[in-house]
């Protein structure tokens, strides 16, 4: 068994002619922050939605601890339910209550029973501080309620690692904070973790790795420090100019 | 007035002469318009679970074979029976099976009614659940798949829960014409509402004021059954307002409730 959680190789994806991703490289180890900054447009939002094959990559692999994840029994919906996803737009359901959205994945997929959902799924809501909520439905909820909710539906689905696809940019500023208090907490809890976001603090200060992409390739990439203190690239120094004041 | 009085004489004289009749007619009218209205919301979810199965390049040629065969069965099956007119398909099933088969295969006249008018409006039942799919929040689907959800489970579960919710007021669009478009199965001899106006005329020659009584009738099944799915509607809505659940019993108000006693509760049934 590799250590190696997810290795992505030479993977590319073109929308009819237009190319978005090109030879992408990277692995992601247990307990790794990774958070991959860019320009709108750079191709972030979609290799992260490559990895969970909610895009089909043009070529290239991506390994799952070391099996080619369009080769794993069961297809695209076993790997899945391995590698959570919480998206920007939320995509709670919108006809379910909060606490039965964290438990539809664990009966349905997953074969739980009920009062195990159940429990795992309040100790999850607990774990975000929707607990009080779980009656609600998802129209009567604030926008960084909804996302403390899928952050919630994914952990109790006990991924592998959890993907993070621009988690606060559709948020109004004063939620974004507790959004990202609940991603903090989840890091330092050890949660294996890719991220694409424009928070830049949140990049530099909880991640362990960053990756800047620039044009459909990974630019440049490393240490939070190598990355912010000493960028190689002139674009990456200029992508980083502009969040400094 | 005087012909108001008039016709008020002859409506009472005509259902009291025929009240039974007319009320049998009602019953099978409103029974078959029900049942094969809801075995027409069942064929339309059905196609539309069928029709939206996603096709990709990477799937093997003998799948994709198999979709086009299904979409093209059901585009074919649409256009039919929403392109023809109900009474002729009632002709053609009850008359054409024993032309074709002998008498065995002729179906009684009830069976062949609910068959008519159930696939017929199953037809534009899979259009109407078509349109309610596509009116879902593509990101619905991806959250579902997102957790591991095949198709069958992400329509089961997530998409057709909000597509019925919004296609509430067209199904009773199809059961309101479905309560008035059975009377097309007298062509069978499916003595529905309107079979026994005809009947009730012809033996008393009282064609305004059974008319009457039957318009009264038929307005009467329609407004109930739109009462009623309104209410449906709002039911499915849920409630406005949620409770906030609590662990602190000092901060227990109404409108809120424990979680943790329920919890409590399960563990002791165990």
């Amino acid at each position: 068994m590799s250590e190696i959680i997810l290795e992505v190789q030479h993977l590319s994806k073109s929308f009819g002619k237009h190319e978005v991703l090109r030879d992408i490289d990277f692995t992601v180890s247990p307990g790794d922050v990774t958070s991959i900054i860019g320009a709108s447009g750079s191709g972030k939002s979609t290799l992260l939605r490559c990895v969970n094959l909610l895009e089909t990559p043009t070529s290239g692999d991506i390994l799952y601890r070391g099996e080619n994840i369009k080769k794993i029994k069961g297809g695209a919906p076993a790997y899945r339910t391995k590698v959570g996803m919480v998206f920007q737009s939320f995509n709670l359901f919108n006809n379910m209550s909060v606490l039965k959205n964290c438990m539809v994945g664990q009966t349905r997929v997953l074969h739980r029973g009920k009062e195990q959902a159940r429990e795992q799924a309040m100790q999850y809501l607990t774990k975000v501080g929707m607990a009080p909520y779980i009656n609600a439905k998802p129209r009567q909820l604030s926008g960084g309620q909804k996302q403390r909710v899928a952050i919630a539906r994914a952990l109790a689905m006990d991924p592998d690692i959890l993907l993070f696809d621009e988690p606060t940019s559709a948020l109004d500023p004063e939620m974004v904070g507790e959004v990202l208090t609940v991603m903090r907490q989840l890091a330092s809890d050890g949660m294996t973790m890719l991220v694409v976001t424009h928070e830049m603090a949140f990049a530099r200060d909880v991640s362990n790795k960053v990756v800047y992409m620039n044009n459909g390739v990974i630019l440049e990439s490393g240490t939070p420090a190598e990355v912010f203190g000493n960028p190689r690239h002139q674009e990456t120094k200029d992508f980083l100019s502009r969040f400094r004041s | 007035m005087d012909k108001l009085s008039q016709l008020f004489q002859d409506v009472s004289a005509t259902w009291a002469g025929g009240y039974s009749q007319y009320l049998t007619g009602a019953g099978k009218t409103i029974l078959l318009a029900v049942a094969a209205t809801a075995v027409g919301c069942i064929i339309g979810l059905a196609c539309g679970i069928l029709q939206t199965i996603p096709v990709s390049k990477d799937d093997n040629p003998v799948k994709k074979a198999l979709l086009l065969v299904v979409r093209a069965v059901i585009r074919i099956y649409v256009e039919v029976f929403r392109g023809t007119p109900m009474i002729l398909q009632a002709v053609f099933i009850y008359f054409g099976l024993p032309y074709f088969f002998g008498n065995g295969a002729r179906l009684d006249v009830t069976p062949a009614a609910y068959l008519v008018v159930s696939i017929n409006t199953g037809a534009y039942m899979a259009e109407t659940v078509r349109g309610g799919i596509m009116s879902i929040d593509p990101g619905q689907t991806e959250g579902a798949k997102a957790i591991g959800m095949n198709h069958f489970k992400t329509m089961t579960s997530v998409i057709l829960p909000q597509t019925i919710r919004n296609i509430i007021p067209q199904i009773g669009n199809n059961l309101i014409i479905n309560i008035k478009d059975t009377s097309v199965m007298f062509i069978i001899g499916y003595t529905e509402l309107f079979a026994v106006h005809k009947a009730i005329v012809g033996a008393k020659f009282v064609y305004f004021p059974s008319a009457v009584i039957e318009m009264a009738m038929y307005l009467c099944m329609t407004i109930i059954c739109s009462v009623i799915l309104r209410w449906w509607e709002r039911k499915l809505d849920g409630p406005q307002n949620f409770d906030i659940a609590t662990t602190d019993t000092l901060a227990l108000t109404s409108g809120t409730t424990n979680y943790i006693k329920k919890e409590r509760k399960e563990d002791m049934h165990r």
